[in-house]
């Protein structure tokens, strides 16, 4: 920890207050018109799968009509683990998702 | 900025942190579930928490004139625009969310105080003009912090950013079409147009923050890539670009000093009057209470919704059990 | 087919055009004070649907007018007597159950009547009714749903939701009431009868209302004057205060 500043109240070191009863947080994937394959979009919370799809549709197609929307509760994905082991510090050239040239920026965003 | 004043974490010194370091420094992506210094973890936290409350606080003032908008298409493009703004502070929350803290929590701080949004929200949007000002200045001033920020270092963020920085393209030129519009209206219009200007210029400058080129939190952010440029270079970016746009209208910036430096390449500007803003962040801003009453009302009231729809989603996950 | 004159055909448009204008102001006002974000979000989606629905419909009312009216000129240039929406419509929004209670009320019927002007006689009314629809179809849906959920949720929540419906049900008749205008429109095939609406919006309603746990209110109470113009209620002038504001304060600038 910094220097501590009354303006800008930190995070809390240690959570006191029980666990609250929220909306559980649901993984969002979408098929568009001429998708491939269902692509994760993000995530968003809902009360239940229903709502979950309806939230999806209002979150993140914006109502465009043909797609196709997969929702699962975050909490039901199985995802590997970095390994322990293995190199902290991986070859990076086989990632070209990493590299920022990847990424269309729209023009409009650069030019203004 | 929506992040302003972001306290940095200090960095560890172990084998593991040079490591993380490392992959930061090559340009690859940190994701939630890889190693990362404690620090890294809390000061991203603050700093996405408090760029999402921004976009949530952010609907106000802009909301503030959806139901007095001049036409049905302005009206159909500003409300667009300030949920536009709601989804931004979703993806950002749930960027947080991939940190270990969830949304909920992130929400009590900021209603109770405990977490800050940007000081340019507690701000009054007066007139139709305002509108106009608020696009072009304010989320021009956004833009020039979130285009680079699509590069920052944690996934998650990143992402969010590149979605961000997509759906805003729009929001700058909305808001500069406004001002044209008023800028060529009636002198009643015009005269709105350069009195939004006069009371949205240093507001707009206050965003990037004070100067921190000598802040060594800044210094740990920027090494962690999670802050990509200094407060300086922002604002410097912003007034060279705004200038000639403000020109354009044919309206005045409400600086004497400002001038053309050839040597610089770039204008020389007045600085906002950081005392102002700093009451602005302890609370002491135009708007401020009135920002965190009406979240808060939105929060309280909505309380019995949130329980509702649970209670019956849980409900039927029960009936449903019962019958298989 | 009967004819129906210039003036019946605009009148009706502007009933269409102000239930979605006035509503679509109603729903609008929720944007950045909604129980959760993506509730926000959802509303703002139905109140764009509605405003481009009032495009469409106020559009067409002044072509149909010939005076050279835009839709803009008929939305923020008429007082509260020459408003044709119904009453429903410009209640306020109370708490979020009121307002999700008078969005299924009204989806309902708007499903039904949009449904049925896909197949009007008059192509531009049936071409605007077959966009519009598709987005009705979802919001009855989603409105729906939260009626469902709120009133089998807690038992606070199920008791906001009972008192919205029985303060919005006297709401309903009007939607159903036909009048000159509704008797040529249908004479005409431009617009179907009111009365076979009835029907499919009971057995639209009665269900949903049933598994949200709900009852419906006895008697058959329906107040009006909305859609006629006759008599509005005192909540419209103040929404049109605030929605004409610029448009009267500073006539003849453009926006």
């Amino acid at each position: 920890m910094s220097s501590p500043n009354s303006a800008y109240p930190d995070i809390p070191e240690t959570q006191t207050k029980p666990k609250r009863h929220e909306w559980p947080l649901w993984e969002v994937f979408i098929r568009g018109q001429h998708g491939m394959s269902h692509r994760h979009v993000g995530s968003l919370h809902a009360p239940d799968e229903e709502m979950a799809i309806k939230n999806a549709r209002d979150v993140y197609t914006r109502r465009n009509e043909g797609v196709s929307i997969w929702v699962v509760e975050a909490c039901n994905i199985a995802a590997s683990s970095p390994s322990e082991k293995g190199p902290l510090y991986e070859p990076s050239e086989s990632k070209v998702y990493r590299h920022p040239t990847f990424f269309d920026i729209p023009e409009e965003v650069g030019a203004m | 900025m929506y992040a302003q004043m972001v306290k940095s974490e200090a960095a560890d010194e172990s084998a593991e942190a040079q490591a993380f370091q490392a992959r930061i420094d090559a340009g690859e992506k940190i994701e939630p579930k890889d190693w990362m210094p404690a620090g890294y973890r809390k000061t991203l936290i603050r700093q996405i928490g408090q760029h999402a409350h921004s976009e949530i606080v952010g609907q106000l003032p802009e909301g503030n004139w959806i139901t007095r908008a001049p036409t049905l298409e302005r009206k159909a493009i500003l409300l667009a625009k300030v949920q536009d703004e709601a989804g931004h502070g979703l993806y950002l929350y749930c960027a947080a969310e991939t940190l270990g803290v969830s949304r909920d929590e992130l929400t009590e701080m900021l209603l109770d105080g405990r977490m800050k949004y940007s000081s340019i929200f507690n701000y009054p949007t007066l007139t139709w003009a305002d509108m106009g000002a608020v696009g072009w200045l304010v989320d021009g001033a956004a833009i020039m912090n979130q285009v680079p920020l699509q590069r920052t270092s944690f996934g998650p963020y990143s992402r969010a950013m590149i979605r961000v920085c997509k759906e805003e393209s729009f929001h700058q030129r909305q808001g500069y079409d406004i001002m044209m519009k008023m800028a060529q209206g009636t002198p009643e219009q015009k005269a709105m147009a350069q009195n939004a200007l006069d009371r949205f210029w240093y507001p707009s400058l206050m965003m990037f923050g004070p100067s921190d080129a000598d802040s060594v939190h800044s210094a740990q952010s920027m090494a962690w890539k999670i802050k990509m440029n200094t407060n300086d270079e922002l604002r410097q970016k912003f007034v060279d670009q705004t200038v000639p746009q403000a020109e354009y209208l044919g309206l005045t910036v409400p600086d004497k000093t400002l001038k053309w430096n050839d040597e610089k390449g770039g204008y020389d500007f007045a600085e906002p009057d950081w005392a102002e803003f700093f009451e602005v962040i302890k609370g002491n801003g135009p708007c401020n209470t009135e920002r965190l009453a009406a979240r808060n009302k939105a929060w309280d009231d909505g309380k019995w919704v949130r329980d509702g729809l649970l209670a019956h989603a849980e409900k039927r996950n029960a009936r449903k059990v019962a019958a298989e | 087919m009967a004819d129906v004159t210039q003036e019946q055909l605009f009148e009706f448009l502007c009933r269409m055009g102000d239930n979605t204008l006035v509503l679509g102001h109603r729903v609008s006002e929720w944007c950045g004070h909604a129980p959760v974000l993506e509730e926000d979000i959802a509303l703002a989606n139905t109140a764009l649907d509605l405003i481009g629905q009032t495009q469409m419909w106020l559009g067409l009312a002044g072509e149909v007018e010939g005076k050279g009216r835009t839709a803009d000129d008929i939305a923020m240039l008429r007082d509260v007597w020459d408003f044709r929406n119904v009453l429903l419509a410009e209640q306020p929004n109370g708490d979020f159950g009121q307002t999700m209670m008078r969005q299924f009320l009204f989806d309902a019927w708007h499903l039904a009547m949009l449904t049925a002007l896909t197949k009007s006689t008059h192509e531009q009314i049936a071409a605007i009714a077959a966009k519009a629809v598709k987005e009705v179809q979802y919001h009855v849906e989603r409105s729906g749903e939260t009626v469902i959920g709120l009133g089998d949720g807690t038992s606070e929540s199920h008791k906001r939701m009972q008192d919205a419906l029985d303060l919005l049900w006297p709401y309903v008749g009007e939607m159903f009431v036909s009048d000159a205008i509704d008797d040529a429109m249908a004479a005409a095939g431009i617009a179907p009868d009111l009365a076979d609406l009835r029907a499919q919006y009971d057995a639209h309603v009665t269900p949903v209302l049933a598994e949200a746990t709900l009852m419906i209110p006895e008697g058959g109470f329906a107040h009006k004057g909305g859609k006629t113009g006759f008599q509005h209620t005192e909540h419209l002038g103040h929404l049109l205060t605030q929605m004409q504001w610029l448009q009267r304060a500073y006539p003849g600038a453009t926006w």
